[in-house]
């Protein structure tokens, strides 16, 4: 009776603690949608970051507002006349837009502006794409000259719904395979020791440098064809992950160290990794020396290059490979007994200790792939395995911590949701929708979607 | 030896510097979730974030007075400790951790993003001097030390600066106070008991949801002052500089000076940014290394540091080892 009750309590509590949670995070998003159509004023944001870094103090003065006038056909558009006014109304400047279509208005201190386009100094046959926008309410910051952007002519062509919902199911599989192979040693790891691996990102990162050194020319690296370079990369990554296993978490396992003491390990080991990968390959993000320029080739409304086709049919081929190696052979049962009850499958004499050493193995060569199918698709930077890792998260709790089955379902759905939110949504806040699902999943139903219940809270 | 000397004096600048006291206090935070509660917070960063955006956006976009403005970075981090609090706290630890850190995330990408940009400035956040008078204003007019610099033997310092650590290290021992005050306290011991044992607590008749939301709050508002203290040094608030590292370093902060005591997170501090100074000007300064390599090597050591210390010496400097025997 009174765990009824208490349960009742419990479960209206969540209730009311999903709603709340629902409203914070729903309440900016529906702010958004106005706010995007004002998004367009600003195109050239890259051009104001040298001003920013110059520092703000010292260097006061020299804002201003440019722009280039062009139409539709990109013919500019001169002697259209633009004035600046505080927001008081004071007219702080008028400029002319020159034979180029360009024009700039210093103004005098830093603050909001509004810039008007006089529309009946406009050419014949030329019209605002928006006649409201004619006037800009904006601002300035020290330092900046900032663009302005008024847009002439149609609007340009959109492409229909149905073809782009085809395109992005198309990325959000191929993103969703990838993070599954990355995300299955995250699972089978957890599944049989109980240690959650912040590490395992830069383990996917460290599988896509080292194919790149492979694979960068003479001098740089090795020069060997991707193919080639990629199969030694994998073959690396597992050697890494089984050497990581026997040195470092096999003896921690035999002194009895906590889980959590264990969990802040693999924190420090993501920075030795994350920063070595840094130091070796540098901060900017590179893409591999081959099959970088293809031409596309069109099925149906769908238009794919022919390497992300074959990274999605290797990357799914690769997930088969693995299922069945799970169900049908010797070791892939002794991981899933490992996994399911680790004193049951000792007992019954599986070597548990083994098994783990190869799951590290299988684990970690898994997400080196899946970290060079990611440079292959994007391209490799230091900083692209942590990116990944908490989409791995999603996808591995969404399908069931622990159970390798689970870990590509999930991820398959993260990566679709992770895409198709662009649709609606801005690309920006793209992973913000897949770590919403991971937090919602995790509110509702902690076991996964395919995991089985039990308690965890 | 000149360059010995002057490696340790700008290496005991930096320690004693508003970094420190960033982290100082943000690892105190982290102290009352998981050295005094046990909770894995992994997403102390998105405490500091609401604490900073609270700050500038309330003062620079709203205009509100500046100590109104505190206040709202002290409400924003309440806030959010709620909203994640009511249905994570019921998990278990390892999902606590995954579950803070994406929300942290989430945090981050929606105020860099340009959606809201007309509250968070989008990528390049907010300037202390968007929305006339800026959020830094009051705080500089209030600074009574002369501009000019200031030298203390090896130590140098702008006015500006000054100000920041003479009244951080203020607020630092006030944070240090409260916490001992609060640990001594019946509702320390019921903390510390459900760091112990939850269900013993429980069984106790202790509501634990209820002490470990309060922890969380408190914890929360500390890592909320920390941002902003951050953003009243830097001048301004940008998304980008809140990223999840921050939390892993006031960890090892936490960790090294001794998790579950009251000068365990300030002493790891200070010693976190000594460190960090010695060994990037060692390396520089003595031709070991190209000065940009610096920053990657040194933080590749504070990894190295973690583990070692977690593998050895788990209760940090000040310690104790019975009192840290925590596991999920």
């Amino acid at each position: 009776m009174v765990v009824g009750a208490r349960r009742g309590c419990v479960l209206a509590l969540r209730r009311i603690a999903v709603t709340a949670l629902l409203a914070v995070l729903l309440v900016p998003t529906l702010l958004v949608a106005p706010v995007l159509a004002t998004d367009v004023e600003v195109v050239a944001q890259e051009d104001t970051d040298e001003a920013d870094d110059a520092g703000d103090e010292e260097d006061a003065g020299g804002e201003e507002f440019r722009g280039t006038l062009v139409t539709g056909d990109d013919e500019p558009i001169p002697g259209v006349i633009i004035t600046v006014e505080t927001l008081d109304g004071e007219v702080v400047g008028q400029v002319e837009s020159d034979e180029d279509g360009s024009w700039s208005q210093p103004v005098p201190e830093p603050g909001d502006y509004v810039v008007t386009l006089q529309a009946d100094t406009l050419p014949e046959g030329v019209e605002l794409r928006d006649p409201e926008r004619a006037s800009l309410e904006t601002n300035v910051r020290t330092g900046q000259e900032r663009t302005l952007l008024f847009p002439f002519g149609e609007a340009a062509e959109v492409t229909p719904f149905s073809e782009r919902l085809i395109s992005q199911t198309f990325n959000g599989l191929k993103f969703g395979v990838i993070i599954a192979i990355a995300a299955i040693g995250l699972s089978l790891i957890f599944g049989t020791t109980g240690l959650v691996n912040f590490s395992h990102g830069e383990l996917v990162t460290t599988g896509a440098v080292i194919a790149w050194f492979l694979n960068a020319p003479a001098g740089v690296g090795a020069g060997i064809q991707l193919i080639g370079a990629g199969a030694i990369a994998v073959v690396i990554s597992a050697a890494i992950g089984g050497a990581i296993d026997r040195g470092l978490w096999q003896p921690l396992r035999k002194r009895r160290t906590g889980l959590i003491q264990m969990l802040v390990i693999t924190i420090g080991m993501m920075l030795v990794l994350r920063n070595v990968n840094q130091l070796v390959f540098g901060s900017s993000s590179r893409p591999y020396f081959d099959y970088t320029i293809q031409d596309a080739f069109v099925i149906g409304p769908l238009r794919v290059t022919p390497r992300d086709l074959i990274v999605l049919l290797l990357a799914l081929i690769v997930l088969v490979l693995v299922a069945t190696m799970l169900q049908r052979t010797r070791i892939g049962k002794a991981m899933r007994a490992v996994s399911d009850n680790r004193d049951l499958a000792e007992s019954s004499g599986i070597n548990v200790t083994r098994v783990i050493l190869v799951i590290w193995i299988l684990g970690t060569g898994l997400a080196g792939f899946g970290g060079i199918l990611n440079g292959l698709v994007e391209n490799v930077s230091f900083i692209m395995g942590f990116r990944l890792l908490l989409l791995m998260f999603a996808g591995v709790i969404l399908g069931g911590l622990g159970t390798a089955y689970g870990a590509m379902f999930g991820s398959i759905v993260v990566g679709l949701v992770t895409e198709l939110s662009t649709l609606f949504f801005s690309t920006e806040l793209k992973l913000v929708w897949a770590l919403f699902v991971l937090i919602i999943i995790l509110l509702v139903r902690p076991q996964g979607l395919l995991g089985r219940a039990e308690r965890i809270g | 030896m000149d360059v010995f000397l002057a490696i340790l004096a700008s290496s005991v600048n930096t320690a004693i510097g508003p970094s420190a006291i960033v982290y100082a206090l943000a690892a105190s935070g982290l102290n009352v979730h998981y050295g005094y509660t046990g909770l894995l917070n992994f997403g102390q960063v998105g405490f500091m974030l609401m604490g900073a955006a609270g700050l500038a956006i309330s003062v620079s976009i709203f205009e509100v007075p500046f100590f109104v403005g505190l206040l709202c970075g002290v409400l924003a981090a309440v806030l959010l400790a709620l909203v994640l609090g009511a249905p994570t706290l019921r998990l278990r630890a390892d999902y606590l951790a995954i579950s803070t850190i994406a929300a942290a995330e989430i945090l981050r990408f929606t105020s860099r993003s340009n959606t809201l940009a007309e509250f968070t400035g989008g990528p390049f956040g907010i300037p202390s001097q968007v929305g006339g008078a800026g959020f830094t204003q009051t705080w500089n007019a209030m600074n009574p030390i002369p501009p000019g610099r200031y030298s203390f033997g090896w130590l140098q310092f702008t006015h500006t600066r000054l100000w920041v650590v003479i009244v951080g290290w203020i607020l630092v021992a006030l944070v240090c106070l409260l916490i001992w005050s609060l640990m001594r306290s019946p509702w320390g011991r019921v903390v510390r008991s459900i760091r112990e044992d939850e269900d013993a607590a429980r069984a106790l008749g202790k509501n634990v949801f209820a002490y470990k939301m309060q922890a969380l709050i408190l914890g929360g508002v500390l890592g909320g002052t920390a941002g902003m203290v951050l953003v009243l040094f830097q001048g301004s608030f940008f998304a980008d500089g809140f990223r999840p590292e921050l939390t892993f370093y006031a960890y090892t902060a936490l960790i090294m000076g001794g998790a579950a005591t009251i000068f365990g997170p300030v002493l790891g501090s200070l010693t976190f940014w000594f460190l960090l100074a010695v060994t990037e000007r060692t390396l520089t300064l003595t031709g070991i290394l190209p000065s940009g390599a610096g920053g990657a090597t040194r933080l590749a050591l504070v990894g190295l540091l973690l583990v070692i210390l977690m593998v050895f010496r788990p209760q940090g400097i000040l310690g104790n080892k019975r009192e840290m025997v925590l596991d999920g």
